[in-house]
């Protein structure tokens, strides 16, 4: 199955592109992709406690299961509290 | 009205979404772009946001607002790109029949914006530097 990936902020810019589409085997979950990242990145892993997941646009975990044509996206913290 | 935009943020357009014959009050809040952050000179803002996302949250705090204080007329619009100094970065604006519930709201909107709304802000300083924005330890705890 075929799922699409978005990275943002810091994310963006340390892999070096803001989506791809990845190939996963059915049934994969959140983590199968994680794991492919963090094999390109290891770095990313120091990221997990902060970053959170959301698939077809709502939160979610490494844990969510993933179907055929689902959008991915991790978010690394979004902007702080103390701008205005 | 939900949106992320590139243009300039005008007032006059979230007030516009929110008017209506019942509202006795109407509470706006602009965020504007800063000259500093604790003292170090900002050079300007860039914000970038995953807008299908930030569009369903920003609906999804109007239906918190909805079940808090039982009003419908709420308008939430984030600017992205490059904002110079004195730019407004983010307008909301709540109509309500008094003022109290939309003074509440209004600041309810704006915390929920902050934790749940997938944007991000990069600031450049003066002095050349450039970094993503440390996160709200609220963001975290807000999770679940």
């Amino acid at each position: 199955m075929k799922v699409k990936v978005k990275y943002f902020a810091v994310l963006h810019e340390e892999l070096d592109r803001d989506e791809e589409d990845m190939d996963l085997p059915e049934g994969a979950t959140v983590r199968v992709i994680l794991d492919r990242l963090e094999a390109e990145w290891p770095e990313i892993a120091e990221y997990y406690d902060v970053m959170q997941t959301s698939v077809n646009w709502e939160y979610a975990t490494p844990d969510s299961e993933l179907s055929d044509g689902d959008e991915v996206a991790f978010i690394p913290p979004v902007t702080g509290g103390q701008d205005v | 009205m939900f949106k992320i935009t590139s243009e300039e943020i005008e007032l006059g357009d979230v007030i516009r979404a929110v008017e209506a014959g019942d509202a006795g009050a109407i509470v706006h809040f602009l965020g504007v772009v800063r000259n500093n952050t604790e003292g170090r000179e900002v050079s300007y803002l860039e914000y970038e946001a995953y807008p299908p996302m930030a569009e369903k949250k920003m609906a999804e705090i109007a239906e918190e607002i909805h079940e808090k204080w039982g009003l419908d007329r709420v308008a939430m619009i984030h600017r992205v790109g490059r904002l110079e100094i004195g730019e407004v970065s983010v307008a909301v604006a709540v109509a309500s029949p008094h003022r109290k519930e939309a003074f509440e709201a209004c600041h309810y909107a704006m915390n929920r914006l902050k934790q749940i709304v997938p944007i991000w802000k990069r600031e450049v300083w003066a002095d050349g530097e450039e970094e993503w924005v440390k996160p709200d330890p609220v963001f975290f705890q807000s999770k679940a």
